[in-house]
């Protein structure tokens, strides 16, 4: 009988969980058309920028078990060389945003080879060491990056001559890409691909007894992450049209992991969330001016501290682990 | 000239030494990377300016008073933020965003009370320096050295001799078989953190005065460089924590001399990453057979 309720109760929440999806979107479709503020319209399209970063992040970091501290130079990658290649060769952004995206796979396919023999911080200070050195490079390679003035003057994105420069552009544009990263990760996460991800996040001698051919998995996820790291730099560097290397440091990297921790390691929707609260937070707190960002520090601790799994985490295993052993524990008591 | 680089270097090694001893013994003993350490070193630095300049306090008195209430500082965050989570026994990374939280915390703080511009460091010691043929050595940095050299020697004889220092090798050997011999943990990971944290405040210190100015961003390059040497010599381990903050040092003036003075930081991580692909444990790390 109980077990019966469960389910029921498991599939209303499930259905619930579709419906609030569907008016999500529908919402979410409606919004550059709500006369908001072009403030408001800006914070949402940098979730949207945050949501890919975290997502792509998540992947190597909360599926495939791989602490990496250096996705913002991935981030950088994508929109250097979409910045690049516009002013220089004005070539349109759906070739400079791809150009870009590969370019950061190659590099993140590049990192990933290290992961064959590193791990846990040892791994965090490689992927850490070359986030510094691709903003040092961007910082002195005058001819190709001019350095610390930056790259100014990005054309705005367009389609078919039709201009993207615009509020409801950008708007539409970022929920393209990232609904379509969204989409892609659930897919790859949901396969075989991903069932291999967790395997090794889970015990990653395990899952290479088991024939997993753990190191390319590995390699793997760092390309894809880098890959879709890579395309949020490229829309990036076309919205606010100008980029330099004081965008993309460690503080970044930290800020897409705290993204993922927040929301919880291993889940989509707790990226969402914490993409969500992280990028508007700060503004939020705006009310406190100058305690602002002492208050950000206090909120990443007191949230570790009262959820350390994150908002939406605990990793599917250790849900089925712990009501077995609550279910023990209630089959004792009936006794 | 190549002397002088390498003086100026193993200076500046000196510092990142003391610095990475922090991250070594805490990541031998909770496994855990502290990013708080960066701004710990900052505060060390910055509170003894203040007890100076504000208290008007002499030099040598500030500079003790600092360290111990910099140490104190580091038993907080641990009880504070991290002990919680170690109890609920939460992932690491947890921890991990618990200790960035901490470093966003602190180097906030300090620049909303103390204001975030650069600030002199008073020249407490003017010893001037000696000379020998071309080579140029202050006596502030044979001090730097000296006090980096008997701090490691006090640190090497602490944890191999004394009692707390077996219960802190022991701890950080099986924290379970620790336990159960008796040790107390809790004190024992109380007292690393202090002594981590009051490392990292001399070093702040003497870098504030090798500079003779300190800022509120100056841990986060240094936090980083410090981290980055103590996995270079093998994480856990303490000569290597030593090795690697020589290395980093040296390698890095070595780099601002000859190649060019921007990328610097690049090459000392580029040397890091290229030691770690040939050695995965650093220098110094052990391999540890992985138990299944």
């Amino acid at each position: 009988m109980k077990t019966a309720l469960d389910n029921l109760k498991g599939k209303s929440t499930k259905n619930s969980l579709k419906i609030i999806i569907i008016i999500a979107i529908a919402l979410s479709l409606l919004v550059p058309f709500l006369n908001l503020s072009s403030f408001v319209i800006r914070m949402i399209i940098m979730v949207g920028i945050y949501i890919i970063l975290g997502l792509s992040l998540n992947l190597v970091t909360g599926f495939a078990g791989q602490l990496s501290l250096g996705h913002a130079a991935f981030y950088a990658i994508g929109a250097y060389t979409s910045a690049i290649l516009s002013t220089r060769f004005e070539m349109s952004f759906f070739i400079t945003a791809l150009m870009g995206a590969l370019l950061a796979a190659f590099f993140g396919f590049l990192l990933g080879l290290p992961t064959l023999k590193l791990e846990g911080a040892y791994l965090a200070i490689v992927t850490l060491g070359f986030c510094e050195i691709v903003r040092i490079v961007a910082l002195n390679w005058m001819g190709l990056t001019r350095g610390p003035m930056g790259i100014p003057g990005i054309p705005a994105p367009s389609i078919f001559g039709i201009d993207l420069g615009t509020e409801v552009g950008y708007y539409f544009l970022i929920y393209i890409l990232a609904a379509a990263t969204i989409i892609t990760i659930y897919r790859i996460v949901n396969s075989r691909v991903g069932r291999a991800f967790i395997a090794i996040r889970e015990d990653e001698l395990a899952a290479q007894s088991m024939g997993i051919n753990t190191t390319m998995y590995k390699v793997l996820a760092f390309t894809i992450a880098a890959f879709f790291a890579g395309l949020a730099g490229s829309f990036y560097a076309h919205y606010v049209t100008y980029i330099d290397p004081q965008s993309f440091t460690f503080d970044e990297s930290i800020q897409i992991l705290s993204i993922v921790i927040l929301g919880g390691m291993g889940s989509i929707p707790g990226t969402i969330i914490g993409a969500l609260i992280l990028v508007t937070a700060p503004e939020f707190l705006r009310s406190l001016q100058d305690y602002r960002m002492v208050m950000y520090g206090a909120v990443l601790i007191i949230m570790m501290l009262t959820r350390p799994q994150g908002i939406m985490g605990a990793s599917k295993t250790k849900i089925k682990r712990n009501k077995l052993a609550s279910s023990k524990i209630s089959n004792k008591g009936g006794e | 000239m190549f002397f002088q680089q390498l003086i100026n270097g193993l200076t500046l090694g000196s510092t990142y030494a003391l610095t990475a001893v922090g991250y070594t013994m805490v990541f031998g003993i909770l496994e855990l990377v502290n990013f708080s350490h960066g701004a710990v070193y900052m505060f060390g630095a910055f509170v003894v300016l203040m007890l100076m300049t504000a208290l008007k306090l002499n030099f040598m008195l500030a500079f003790v008073i600092g360290v111990i209430i910099t140490g104190l500082l580091g038993i907080t965050i641990d009880k504070i933020c991290l002990f919680p989570l170690r109890k609920k026994k939460a992932p690491k990374v947890a921890s991990l965003i618990s200790t960035i939280g901490v470093s966003i915390f602190i180097q906030n703080l300090v620049m909303l009370v103390w204001g975030s511009e650069t600030k002199n460091f008073p020249l407490v010691l003017n010893l001037g320096s000696i000379n020998i043929g071309s080579l140029k050595i202050s006596y502030l940095q044979i001090i730097i050295m000296m006090i980096a050299v008997v701090l490691m020697a006090a640190l090497t004889i602490i944890i191999r001799k004394t009692k707390i220092g077996k219960a802190m090798r022991a701890t950080a050997q099986n924290m379970e078989a620790a336990k159960l011999m008796g040790v107390n943990v809790n004190f024992v990971i109380s007292f690393t953190f202090f002594l981590g944290a009051s490392l990292a405040a001399v070093a702040g210190v003497l870098v504030g005065m090798y500079y003779q100015s300190v800022d509120p961003m100056m841990g986060f390059m240094a936090g980083l460089k410090a981290f980055a040497a103590a996995v270079l010599g093998g994480i856990g381990v303490l000569p290597g924590a030593i090795l690697g903050g020589l290395i980093i040092g040296v390698s890095e003036i070595l780099a601002a001399g000859y190649i060019h003075a921007g990328f610097r930081d690049a090459i000392a991580f580029g040397i890091l990453i290229a030691v770690l692909i040939i050695r995965p444990t650093g220098l110094l790390g052990k391999k540890v057979q992985k138990k299944v």
